[in-house]
């Protein structure tokens, strides 16, 4: 049985064939409209989420499924003490696939150890976060046609930031990438990310903090919210949130056709005004995270239109 | 004590100078009843000077504990008083129970059932990831 906990489990063959399976539902919703009747998703939730929940509900409505769940720990048998395992196990007896979201890393591999159907890692903490990145893998390549020769540029909370750590892991497969890191002394990226991907698989990249003087070399521009939840200290908070804020002024040196995308929800660090932009891609990439769920649901329960 | 001496017991032999007590203390062998020698600043053709440790009782040792502290040393299995097995320990791909994850985020802080598993990511600089959060395994004493 397959599950999906970290993005690194999938081969770029894999990664591409799910790609071609959420444009080809894109294209044709309707041949794929009942395929998953009879099949239930749970999705179990254990920290809030708005996106995430309701786009895996959302695929599983679009594929003629049913979804079950709950969306905050409050809710679910954790809050009287019961362990991932055994709820992994309950839910089990309950749905055909699980989607996870766990405050603690390596809680969905912990329930896929346990659980008799396959689990999707829906976040982990600031750990993992494999359809996201997927979601963000799909978005660039409906956005430019491609995953190989971009300059893509990361902005912002690259310490904490995981959808960054496993965007770069997944793109470094693809050939003549270069990355360029764009980030406060504070959050900048995490050496071993950088020594165990980045120069591992020869990429070559750069590390700033100046995000107007980088701007024109970009095809993709992945900005990031600074993420209160990460932070113990809120004075850290505090200082670093405000460090990247994208406005027309600071878009004026990028290329005509470069992409802006951000997993949301974003704060205050693109201006919304930009929301008009061509190049903005953000809410267009939430609709494809809906598809490319759609693929990895009928990938896990091996099912083909 | 004499390897001969040992009648069924194993030999630890091989050890980095300066490790025998660490491994000592680490595979609880304070709590044996029976002759356990620990010599230390043996005279080694190979490694100038090593330690060696003699348990006079035929046990079951944790090989990964071994092979995470000291990779390199050998296990001479003794019975009968005789040689009947010499083995290389070298670096474990897995350690479970061994070490324990330091990471508050970590979802073995809060599933106390669950066993603490390391697997080596980087043999070359001995490094070892917690499989849940892949937090480094710091060094531990």
């Amino acid at each position: 049985m397959e599950h999906l906990i970290d993005i690194a489990q999938l081969s770029t063959d894999e990664v591409d064939a799910l790609i071609r399976k959420a444009e080809d539902i894109i294209a044709n919703p309707a041949k794929y409209a009942d395929i998953c009747r009879g099949k239930t998703l749970a999705t179990l939730f254990f920290e809030p989420s708005t996106r995430t929940r309701l786009s895996f509900e959302a695929a599983m409505y679009g594929l003629g499924g049913n979804v079950l769940g709950f969306s905050e720990a409050q809710s679910s048998s954790a809050s009287k003490g019961e362990s991932v395992s055994d709820t992994a196990k309950t839910v089990s007896c309950y749905a055909d696939i699980i989607a996870m979201r766990h405050p603690k890393e390596g809680a969905p591999l912990v329930a896929s150890m346990a659980a008799s159907v396959p689990v999707i890692n829906a976040g982990d903490g600031g750990h993992n976060h494999p359809t996201q990145t997927l979601t963000d893998l799909l978005t660039i390549h409906k956005e430019k046609g491609r995953l190989d020769n971009l300059t893509i540029g990361f902005c912002g909370d690259l310490k904490f930031g995981r959808t960054v750590h496993s965007l770069i892991t997944a793109i470094s497969r693809y050939k003549n990438i270069r990355v360029v890191l764009i980030s406060p002394d504070e959050l900048k990226l995490p050496s071993y990310i950088k020594k165990d991907v980045l120069q591992k698989n020869n990429i070559e990249y750069a590390q700033t903090t100046d995000l107007e003087a980088v701007m024109p070399e970009l095809d993709i521009l992945y900005m990031t919210r600074v993420q209160r939840e990460r932070f113990f200290n809120e004075e850290d908070y505090l200082r670093l949130k405000d460090s990247y804020i994208l406005t027309k002024e600071k878009l004026s040196g990028a290329k005509s056709d470069m992409a802006i995308l951000h997993p949301l929800p974003r704060v205050n660090e693109i201006s919304v005004a930009i929301d008009e932009d061509p190049r903005a891609c953000y809410f267009r990439q939430v609709l494809y995270g809906k598809f490319i769920r759609m693929a990895l649901i009928l990938k896990l329960l091996g099912l083909e239109a | 004590m004499n390897i001969d001496s040992i009648k069924n017991g194993i030999v630890i032999d091989h050890i980095t100078a300066g490790k025998g007590m660490r491994i000592y203390h680490l595979l609880k062998l304070d709590n044996l009843d029976c002759s356990v020698a620990i010599i230390k600043n043996v005279q080694s053709r190979k490694m100038g000077k090593k330690d060696i440790i003699k348990i006079d009782a035929d046990i079951q040792i944790n090989m990964d504990i071994l092979g995470y502290v000291d990779p390199g040393v050998t296990v001479d299995i003794i019975r009968d008083s005789k040689l009947v097995e010499k083995r290389s320990i070298d670096l474990p791909a897995q350690l479970t129970n061994v070490l324990r994850c330091k990471n508050p985020r970590c979802i073995t802080t809060t599933e106390q059932e669950l066993d603490h598993v390391f697997r080596l990511t980087d043999a070359e600089n001995r490094v070892y990831r917690c499989i849940y959060c892949e937090t480094k395994a710091a060094e531990q004493n």
